[in-house]
């Protein structure tokens, strides 16, 4: 009897730690490599994101390929969110692919650090031609510590303050200049059953657009450069605390639109309110113009589609010309991809990049590449007004903040995301934000 | 485990041989023992996902212990649990007993109910997430008004909206298995009750339920141990949003792990979850009493 019972123990110990098993076996997921190779054995692979510059880049791709059939590249795409995590996995686990799409910053000098990215200064040396293509303020988000780990590979994506001309025009208004004016808009569309801002704030990012472009505006770009710099208590900044405080003031006057905080940014419900008339403004990415333009084609067409910058605030220290977003995404050439491989994508960059067929894809499809001498192509664009706008916002501005959740370490940016959250929620204050993120420096 | 050899008499009293687990254990093994034993060497390092692995002593779990989002993610782990298992065992139990009955209409019933176990939850969840949507959702779309809630965005309502898309997609599994259990109970049973003038109730109460036991409690600790594992559907619904109101235990530990990527303290996490489930999955095995091995049938 007495073995019989310990048999038991010993059964229903198993089954325990088997049902327990089920959570085990997601501390193991994440890891796959890059999904089979088409076009021979030694071809470069590429992971691209999907979304708006998607057919430019598979086009660009697809001609590459066929015109030079020994050095071809097998291209993936992968949605946005995914492909962070995604890649990041595949490249500790060296099985990362030999391009390397990025944003730059905190990303990027994480994989320098780990010796994942090849150093392309020597490349940019002996080639000319490409260092002197691109717009100098965007090409210097590839450098760490002097050298360039990353080249700019598609186009400006400044965040930028759309508008509904119809609905503007219905109320009487006009496109707000300073904080003050915005803020005397909202009750002015409030009235006319009009939410005055779009925001998908399921999404997190998009509410960082608004803290980004405030603390921008009160306290100009130092204030950031110390956070990123990982300077002690850089988050007690009275610029970040009044950022803080002038968002949770235009959650409390009704200025979101209701059940924002249940809005996905990656389904593009947010831009549809805009272009419905549901809201009045939207701040977001230049990147939501290629979708619109997409999606709600007669609206961008007709001229509907107002935009400008944001807004000063008075007594701020920021140039209003300053402004926030990517300036491009980037490759880089993975340090453990195959001598044969790291050819074919030198080669790719120096003459299939931003070939004229290239630069001319990104511009039609709404979209500004981060090269010189562009501006005729933009003056025969149908979309010249946005595009030449955009173009001259970026090429202008005496600073270009990057999305500080790219430009922070992850475990910081993860931080912040969470938080900023919680004052977009009213959950918590100003103070209780930045003491919480003071915590996170250097991590 | 213990008969590999012996008399048949022995055998018939301790069950079939112990090798026949072997297959099991050889998998559980590669893929539960081996990681497991990988997670708890890396809560003693730090490692971004990229660079070295270094040794790091308990500062792993120093932070882990002392960040108030672990204690916040361990409370809605367990309000999640509590909730899942008050919606679901109920529902599931009379939605058994119900499709167990052998009329026509009702197996009919059975295979619909059966269907959303056949949906990935990551489909369920973003079904949900457009129905859900306040501007573009069921409630706009159907002119419903009250249907177009903040549901997701709203940081007291959205633990229920997730604790009822869970229930959604985990109620036909455990009817499946309270189906199955009420049909092994022998009909001799009801004959005898109604003989004896019992109502339609008191059959439930005093045949169904007791015989049902040990179903329940399958059913329970899977329930309850599963909340454990709830990722994927509350991953893609909410992100673990709005702020920290549904951020679970794993989820909080794969954000930690693969969005933060600090992989000493995602580990952590992981064996404190490890930790949890056995300690839950041995408690409800406990609840079984001592003898739960032993025939419920005898004299039927």
């Amino acid at each position: 009897m007495e073995s019989q019972m310990k048999n038991r123990t010993f059964r229903s110990a198993a089954m325990a730690v088997s049902a327990a098993a089920i959570s085990i076996s997601l501390a193991a997921c994440g890891s796959s490599g890059p999904a089979g190779t088409a076009a021979g054995a030694d071809s470069a692979t590429m992971w691209g994101l999907t979304g708006g510059n998607q057919p430019v880049l598979q086009k660009s791709v697809t001609d590459w390929n066929s015109a030079h059939p020994d050095s071809s590249i097998k291209l993936d795409f992968f949605a946005n969110d995914a492909y962070k995590t995604k890649v990041r996995t595949a490249v500790g686990a060296g099985q990362g692919p030999t391009f390397i799409y990025g944003w730059g910053g905190g990303v990027l000098k994480s994989y320098v650090d780990a010796g994942q990215v090849d150093d392309l200064s020597g490349f940019l040396k002996d080639n000319p031609d490409v260092q002197d293509r691109y717009l100098p303020a965007v090409l210097k988000n590839g450098v760490i510590d002097g050298k360039t780990y990353a080249l700019p590979n598609n186009n400006v994506q400044p965040v930028v303050l759309y508008f509904n001309k119809d609905v503007f025009a219905k109320v009487g208004a006009e496109a707000p200049k300073t904080w003050d004016e915005l803020m005397a808009l909202v009750p002015k569309f409030k009235a006319a059953g009009i939410a005055p801002f779009s925001l998908g704030g399921q999404s997190r990012w998009p509410d960082l657009m608004w803290l980004e472009y405030l603390v921008e505006r009160i306290g100009g770009p130092e204030v950031f450069a110390n956070i990123a710099a990982n300077k002690p208590n850089a988050w007690s900044d009275p610029a970040v605390t009044e950022a803080l405080t002038k968002i949770q003031q235009l959650v409390d006057a009704g200025g979101f639109v209701n059940g924002f905080s249940s809005i996905a940014a990656d389904s593009n419900a947010d831009q549809a309110l805009l272009y419905t008339g549901k809201s009045a403004m939207i701040l977001q990415g230049g990147w939501i113009y290629q979708s619109m333009k997409k999606d709600a084609a007669d609206f961008v067409k007709s001229g509907k589609l107002g935009y400008t910058t944001f807004p000063a605030v008075s007594g701020g220290k920021g140039d209003p010309a300053n402004v926030v977003g990517n300036p491009s995404n980037f490759w880089s050439v993975s340090s453990k991809a195959t001598d044969g491989q790291k050819k074919a994508a030198l080669e790719y960059v120096k003459s299939g990049m931003f070939s004229d067929s290239n630069i001319q894809g990104l511009i039609d499809s709404g979209a500004v590449p981060v090269v010189k001498g562009i501006e005729s192509k933009l003056a025969a664009s149908p979309d010249k007004d946005f595009l030449t706008y955009v173009y001259g916002m970026a090429k202008n501005a005496p600073n270009f903040t990057l999305s500080w959740d790219q430009a922070l370490s992850p475990a910081q940016g993860d931080a912040m995301l969470a938080n900023l959250d919680q004052i977009f929620l009213k959950k918590i204050t100003p103070e209780q934000f930045a003491a919480t993120m003071n915590a996170t420096i250097g991590k | 485990m213990s008969t590999t050899s012996g008399s048949s008499r022995r055998a018939l009293q301790q069950g079939p041989s112990g090798w026949l687990a072997a297959p099991a254990l050889a998998f559980f093994l590669l893929f539960a023992i081996i990681p497991l034993i990988g997670v708890l060497f890396l809560s003693f390092t730090s490692w971004d996902g990229l660079g070295e692995i270094k040794l790091d002593g308990l500062s792993s779990w120093t932070t882990v212990l002392t960040d108030p989002v672990t204690g916040n993610a361990l409370l809605v782990t367990a309000k999640i649990m509590f909730f899942s298992f008050i919606v679901q065992a109920p529902i599931s139990l009379l939605l058994g007993v119900f499709t167990a009955g052998g009329q026509k209409y009702r197996a009919a019933l059975a295979v619909l109910y059966f269907v959303p176990l056949l949906l990935s939850s990551a489909a369920v969840a973003i079904a949900f997430k457009a129905l859900l949507d306040p501007n573009f959702g069921l409630g706009a779309g159907l002119g419903l008004p009250f249907l177009a809630q903040d549901w997701l965005g709203d940081s007291d309502l959205v633990l229920f909206v997730v604790v009822f898309v869970i229930a959604w997609q985990f109620v036909p599994f455990h009817t499946l298995i309270y189906q199955g259990g009420v049909r092994q109970i022998p009909g001799s049973l009801y004959e005898a009750a109604q003989i004896d003038g019992a109502g339609r109730i008191q059959q439930f109460f005093n045949i169904t339920l007791p015989q049902l036991k040990y179903t329940i409690i399958t059913s329970s600790t899977l329930m309850v141990v599963g909340s454990l594992a709830y990722f994927d559907l509350v991953f893609v619904l909410t992100g673990g949003g709005p702020g920290y109101a549904t951020r679970l235990l794993p989820l909080h530990m794969y954000l930690t792990g693969f969005k933060a990527n600090d992989m000493g303290a995602a580990s952590a996490l992981g064996v404190i979850l490890v930790v949890i489930g056995v300690a839950l999955a041995l408690l409800l095995q406990r609840l079984g009493g001592k003898n739960r091995n032993a025939s419920q049938l005898e004299g039927a």
